[in-house]
This record gives C-alpha cells, structure tokens and sequence, in this order.
C-alpha cells in the first residue's frame, strides 16, 4: 500500500467512533431541520454548503422563528468563528501544501475532523504524505454526515408536526449546552446571554440573539481576564 | 433574503473562517483576547436561544408554574447534567412535556 492511502486509511479509522455519533446528530438534523420548515433540498444543501453541526441545527431554528436572512447569516458566522482555531492550528503542517489542497481541506475541517488530526500531527510529527489523514478523517465524516441529513429528512418527512416535536430543538440545544457550563466563567456567560437574549427578545430583525450572545461573550471574557489578572486559576 | 443565498453566504463565509489562517500561515496571528472570547461562543449563544424559547410563551414573557415548556426545560437541563446524551435529552425533554401538557 502506498504511503497515501496508508495515511487515508489511518484517518478514516481514527474517525470511526467519532462517525457513531455524527450519524444519529445528523439524522437529528434532518428530522428537525424539516420540522422547523426547511424544505428538504434546503436541508440537506445546508449540509453540503454549512457542513458544521451546531451552526446548522441553529440555523434551523432561525428558520423555524422566520428570523431575517441576514440575521442567520450572521449567526452562523458567530457560531463557526472558533473554526479558526482549529485553521490556525494546523497552518504550519500544511504550509507546503498547492492552494487547492487547502481549500479542499479546509472545507472539511470541522470539529470531529479537527480533533484527531491534530492528534495525529503531534504524535508523528510533520511527513510528508500527512494531508491525506485529514483527507481521509475529514472525507469520511463528509459522507456520515450526508447519509445521516438524507435519512434524517427521509423519517422526518413521515413523522406529523406536533407542538412536542416542536420542542425538540430546543431541547438539542439544551443537550449542547450543558456539557460546555464548566467553571464559573462560562456559567456567567450563559445566563447572562439568557437574560439579556429575554430583554432584547423585541428587538427588530430578532437581533436579540446576536446582542445577547455578543453580551454573554464579553462577560465571560471579562471574567476570565478578572480570574487571571487576581493570581486564582 | 432567499433561504439558497442564505445557504450560500453561510457556507461561504464557514469555508473562509476555516481556509484564513491556512492560507494566511505567519501573516495573521490571533490575539489572546480573541483565543478566550471564543470559548465563551458556544454557552452564550446556546442560551441567547433557549431562554426565550422556555420563557416566552405566545410572545409573552410567563414565569407561572403553567409555563410547561419552561418545567419540561429544566427536567431537560437536569438529565442532560446527569446522562450527557443528546437522545436521551431529547426523549426526557419531551416526555417531561407531554406529561405536564396532559397533567394541566
């Protein structure tokens, strides 16, 4: 086997467990993104085109509330901007690489992609086939993610809209939420968002969700700089 | 604005988050500041949406015990503490609803 498709093959397998829970997120998705009132083409082209997990389901959501295009546009941006982490991140592993690879994967570089790659290039360091990893992670988790928006919109289409299933984005969101509400700066973030998302609930063009969230960032940012400046960590 | 430029623009604009610093490797670097205030994206736009959606019911802000999305909310909160499971969240979610939608 060439050394390319040895490191492809290296990629998909670190991506396995990662694709068991894309599936099920994807076919939430799909389910969801339809009840909120996507058409099914515009569901799944949002994965085609968004391809990023949380940006979609929100979006969705936006959607469902007939939130202002340019409102969800710039949601979706708010939402992905910590991908730049991860573009910073692995830029010097692929310096060397033609343009095209990097657009290439870099339209692949979500989260679960992001993850073990970066494992990856720490632990074998910088060869010079490496970008095929990515490829192979990043392409698997492509193709989980399609299968997983179609089947989702398949079911979705036959389950009737109820005002339960109506929750049921709420409650994905919730499920997100959770796990992320570690240490006091981040709690402060979100119920100070919570609160103000309340207060600026009648703003016009629904921009109480971007003022919100720009308010919850701010405060745990704040709080974190507090925390570091007073010697506690 | 149509729900394909929508689609479009969001795409285009995740694509150039994701391809800046790739392609801009050693003449753009993030400051620390930018580094903290983007861990803090998620929880608070998670909550931007999910408070009005448990508090405000028919575009009315309704803090009564007859706010059933608000009970079944927080039963959500509490099994996702404790499962750490989108599915089972969910389920838990939305069977807290119906059984306070059929209790009241």
């Amino acid at each position: 086997m060439s050394e390319q498709s040895k490191q492809f093959w290296a990629g998909v397998r670190a991506e396995i467990p990662l694709l068991i829970g894309g599936f099920p997120f994807g076919l939430i998705y799909g389910a969801l993104a339809l009840n909120a009132g996507l058409s099914k083409a515009a569901a799944q082209v949002m994965s085609f085109t968004v391809f990023a997990g949380s940006a979609q389901f929100i979006a969705a959501q936006l959607v469902h509330e007939n939130t202002p295009g340019f409102v969800i546009v710039l949601t979706i941006a708010v939402v992905n901007l910590r991908h730049m982490l991860y573009s910073a991140s692995l830029a010097p592993y692929l310096a060397a690489l033609p343009v095209l690879w990097k657009v290439l994967l870099s339209y692949l570089l979500t989260d679960e992609a992001y993850a073990p790659t970066i494992l990856h290039y720490e632990k074998e360091g910088l060869t010079p086939q490496a970008h095929w990893f990515l490829l192979g992670a990043g392409g698997v988790l492509w193709l989980d993610w399609q299968l997983g928006t179609a089947l989702g919109i398949f079911l979705g289409a036959a389950i009737p809209e109820s005002s339960l299933l109506d929750f049921a984005l709420p409650l994905t969101f919730i499920a997100m939420l959770v796990p992320v509400l570690r240490g006091r700066p981040a709690i402060a973030a979100a119920l100070s968002a919570g609160v103000v998302a309340l207060i600026a609930y009648s703003l016009p063009y629904k921009l109480g969700l971007i003022v919100a969230a720009l308010v919850g960032i701010l405060v745990g940012t704040l709080l974190e700089g507090k925390k570091q400046a007073g010697g506690i960590s | 604005m149509n729900i394909w430029l929508v689609m479009l623009l969001g795409g285009l604009i995740t694509f150039a988050i994701r391809f800046s610093l790739i392609y801009l490797f050693g003449r753009l670097h993030i400051p620390e500041t930018m580094r903290q205030a983007l861990r803090y994206v998620p929880p608070a736009v998670l909550s931007a949406i999910i408070f009005p959606e448990l508090f405000f019911h028919e575009e009315i802000l309704d803090l009564s015990l007859d706010n059933t999305r608000l009970l079944a909310g927080l039963v959500a909160i509490l099994v996702a503490w404790i499962s750490r499971n989108t599915l089972i969240t969910i389920l838990a979610g939305m069977l807290a609803l119906f059984v306070l939608q059929w209790l009241s």
